[in-house]
């Protein structure tokens, strides 16, 4: 299966150790994000090349690898990934998330818990948190050094003064014990406690912004807020269509032109595990065999 | 010759009171190369005490402005801040030590508002900024005080949630400075606070930044090219020419009695209205 | 209080030829607490020369002026602040304030800037806006607007609002109806009588009379081989 013109993994040696060092920095310092001499990769910007890279630095043979794309297996972008890395490193694959030994991600955190035993690789578009006020990244950098972090507050602000509340619904800024400012990439707020003492190990890979941080296992990420704004995870107040889950973050899916509309697991592998345990959600049939 | 001819140093006299000094300059020293920028500047600025700097384009004030400010190294002399654990030379201190002063007892007020502000900010989020960079961390609480403050520089509570986009000139120069005090600073850095704008907002700034030195006993140290605006708002003068001081005194002796003949020159160029 | 020796003033103009001008030269005189003394002499004698070197306004080439223990001459900017703002008042021709204030701010500032609370501030400057017949419609408008004769009671309102122990007065009733010229010398017999020590500069002849104790003519001051 593995094509032979290729090294294991697609990257050459000296780059997977280049990466392996800067995802090692990261780990020594949660959150902080460390430079990277991201390559071109086989693919645009903006489909993953960050986390791409993390993956085939931390990947070995005996490897078993998942691949999401906001929760689901069986997206393009999650298809393409999971077959690049067939390809260039033949490892085994899998769409069960307790089966997997790395997973790469793209907006989510599975819902099932995850182990020591396990990886889980975020691909980021912007890893700097304060961008969004300060453009100069000379003195974003400063104000990470000295924890000069007023600024994601005034974010904050500007969502409650806008809308009443924090409308920040993705990419919701998390303190890392203690000390740096974090983007946890694009995933919903509701995923935002799964972050904090997660067994698992959380690496992050920006490829067009060149940079890596880390969630060594057990550490913690308290998400930001307000006294008289406590952070609240949010999901779609209903219960998955075709599982039943009251607990699972939901994706909506309009369904014909007269307003129909239902709502299931963006969390397709959690949904078919439910299924097969014989929940059955609002317009869910019965598990068929076979389907997955 | 009279006493101000003598020069910077010999108008240092022990204080009146028994506190020191707000700020204490000496030998600030600034060059470009082979060009100065401004040379040799000492002075004492006492709190509750408005210092205006006055001298033409390429005078030299700005850069002495930006020295004391910590926006440039200068390349000899110190600057003195009486901190709250006592006297320290800010050119000695440390960045995060001095960026921390000028969030907290120092405040800058740039010529241009859109210097000074982030305009992609409402107007609450820009007073409320340096109340969180200072940790405060209820939402309530900030907006109350960015209310208050909007109040006091005579910008309506419904304008709140506006980017300074939406306000003019004179409005943006009014929030830029509540954005300033709002953690009441003890020492105020202005540099040309009125220059774009025109003669009627000028006066109510003034009167405004008069209210305002006066409530919060506010040292302040204004850069400018108007002497009107000076006459009106500071309680000292220093005259620059080339990177010199070459006079300093008292506001009004100083105009209308100056002792150097750059200050005569400047003071009878005035326009009279 | 006032205590003036060997005074002399030169004015250098250094854009016209560095000329010289010598304007006053071994100036004398003293002022005790109680006494009002007047200043006389031609125009151009030097009169309001001496009285703004006695504010500090204009810098003395020689000699002394002390008040209140202060010399003036040698004070440093920060000393004479001090001075004027407790101390020195002053009553001169000109209202020089900024535009928009209202007139009842205006009067109050003195007070203010001495630490007196807002409402106490504004109620004696009522008193004596009232006092002067400032009608009290004018009170919330800038004074900037207001005709020669109401500037100057504006003006000696501010300046009495204090009990200044030193007072100096350039023109104090000059441009006054025969009414509001009896309020004026009324309120600096008055500021006698409480001790202030007051130089002033009348050129109505009759007000001089009424609260001069003694006159000095600045003529005796005039430098003689003037250019």
């Amino acid at each position: 299966m593995t094509d032979q013109a290729y090294n294991f993994a697609y990257l050459d040696e000296q780059t997977k150790r280049m990466i392996r060092r800067a995802i090692l920095k990261g780990v020594a310092v949660p959150g902080y994000q460390v430079p990277f001499a991201s390559r071109e990769m086989p693919m645009p910007y903006g489909w993953g090349t960050g986390g791409v890279q993390v993956t085939a630095a931390c990947l070995t043979p005996e490897d078993v690898l998942k691949v999401i794309d906001q929760g689901a297996d069986d997206t393009t972008n999650a298809v393409s990934i999971r077959k690049f890395f067939q390809r260039t490193a033949g490892v085994a694959t899998t769409e069960a998330t307790a089966e997997a030994t790395v997973i790469q991600t793209r907006h989510r955190i599975p819902e099932a818990p995850l182990t020591e035993d396990q990886i889980l690789v975020y691909q980021v578009p912007i890893p700097e948190p304060l961008r969004f006020l300060e453009p100069r990244e000379t003195e974003t950098r400063k104000m990470h050094s000295l924890e000069e972090y007023g600024l994601m507050h005034v974010k904050l602000y500007e969502d409650i003064a806008r809308h009443g509340h924090i409308a920040t619904a993705y990419a919701y800024p998390v303190k890392v014990e203690g000390r740096y400012v974090m983007d946890p990439s694009p995933i919903p707020r509701f995923d935002n406690p799964k972050l904090s003492g997660s067994p698992a190990l959380q690496l992050f890979g920006a490829g067009r912004e060149q940079r890596i941080y880390a969630l060594p296992p057990y550490s913690r990420a308290v998400s930001l807020d307000f006294e008289d704004h406590p952070f609240e995870a949010s999901k779609a107040p209903h219960d998955c269509d075709l599982c039943g889950a009251s607990d699972s973050y939901l994706d909506e899916v309009i369904t014909d032109d007269q307003g129909g509309r239902m709502f299931v697991c963006s969390d397709t592998d959690h949904c078919r595990c439910r299924r097969a345990a014989g929940h059955v959600g609002r317009l869910g049939a019965p598990v068929a065999e076979g389907v997955a | 010759m009279g006493a101000v001819e003598l020069g910077i140093s010999a108008k240092m006299k022990p204080e009146v009171t028994s506190v020191g000094p707000l700020l204490a300059v000496r030998g600030l020293t600034k060059r470009y190369g082979a060009r100065i920028g401004c040379a040799d500047v000492g002075f004492d600025l006492w709190p509750g005490e408005v210092l205006g700097i006055v001298g033409e384009s390429g005078s030299g004030k700005s850069t002495l402005l930006s020295c004391l400010a910590g926006h440039l190294a200068p390349d000899a002399g110190s600057v003195v801040f009486d901190t709250s654990e006592g006297p320290r030379d800010v050119l000695a201190m440390t960045e995060p030590e001095r960026r921390r002063l000028s969030r907290t007892d120092w405040a800058f007020v740039h010529q241009n508002p859109r210097d000074g502000l982030r305009m992609g900010v409402t107007a609450g989020g820009n007073v409320g900024e340096r109340l969180m960079a200072v940790g405060a961390r209820n939402y309530g609480a900030i907006r109350d005080r960015a209310t208050d403050w909007l109040g006091r520089v005579e910008i309506a509570a419904e304008r709140i949630d506006d980017r300074p986009s939406a306000f003019s000139g004179g409005m943006q120069q009014r929030l830029q400075i509540a954005r300033n005090l709002v953690t009441g600073p003890r020492l105020v850095f202005m540099d040309e606070p009125t220059g774009g704008l025109d003669v009627s907002v000028q006066a109510r700034l003034l009167d405004l930044l008069r209210g305002l030195v006066r409530e919060m006993g506010l040292s302040v140290i204004i850069v400018t090219h108007d002497l009107a605006v000076v006459r009106l708002l500071a309680d000292r003068l220093m005259v620059m020419k080339s990177g010199h001081v070459v006079e300093q005194g008292l506001t009004d002796q100083v105009l209308d009695d100056p002792q150097h003949g750059y200050t005569q020159l400047l003071v009878s160029s005035v326009l009279q209205v | 209080m006032i205590e003036i020796s060997g005074l002399s003033k030169t004015f250098t103009l250094h854009n016209q030829g560095s000329a010289v001008i010598r304007v006053m030269a071994d100036a004398a005189l003293s002022v005790a607490p109680g006494e009002c003394v007047g200043l006389i002499g031609a125009s151009g004698a030097g009169k309001s020369t001496l009285m703004r070197m006695v504010y500090g306004n204009y810098l003395a080439a020689t000699g002394s002026i002390v008040i209140a223990g202060t010399d003036i001459t040698k004070a440093t900017p920060r000393e004479i602040i001090a001075l004027r703002r407790a101390t020195l008042g002053y009553v001169s021709q000109f209202l020089r304030v900024v535009p928009r204030v209202p007139t009842l701010e205006v009067v109050a500032e003195p007070l203010r800037v001495l630490g007196h609370p807002a409402e106490e501030a504004r109620a004696r400057a009522a008193a004596l806006l009232r006092q002067v017949n400032i009608p009290e419609r004018l009170w919330s408008l800038s004074p900037t607007t207001f005709s020669g004769g109401e500037q100057q009671r504006v003006n000696i309102a501010r300046g009495f609002i204090h009990p200044y122990p030193a007072l100096l007065l350039d023109e104090p009733t000059a441009s006054l109806d025969a009414a509001n010229r009896e309020v004026v010398l009324g309120l600096i017999a008055a500021a006698k009588a409480r001790g202030a020590a007051i130089l002033g500069i009348f050129h109505d002849e009759a007000a001089r009379a009424q609260v001069c104790d003694r006159f000095v003519d600045v003529t005796a001051f005039t430098p003689q081989a003037a250019a």
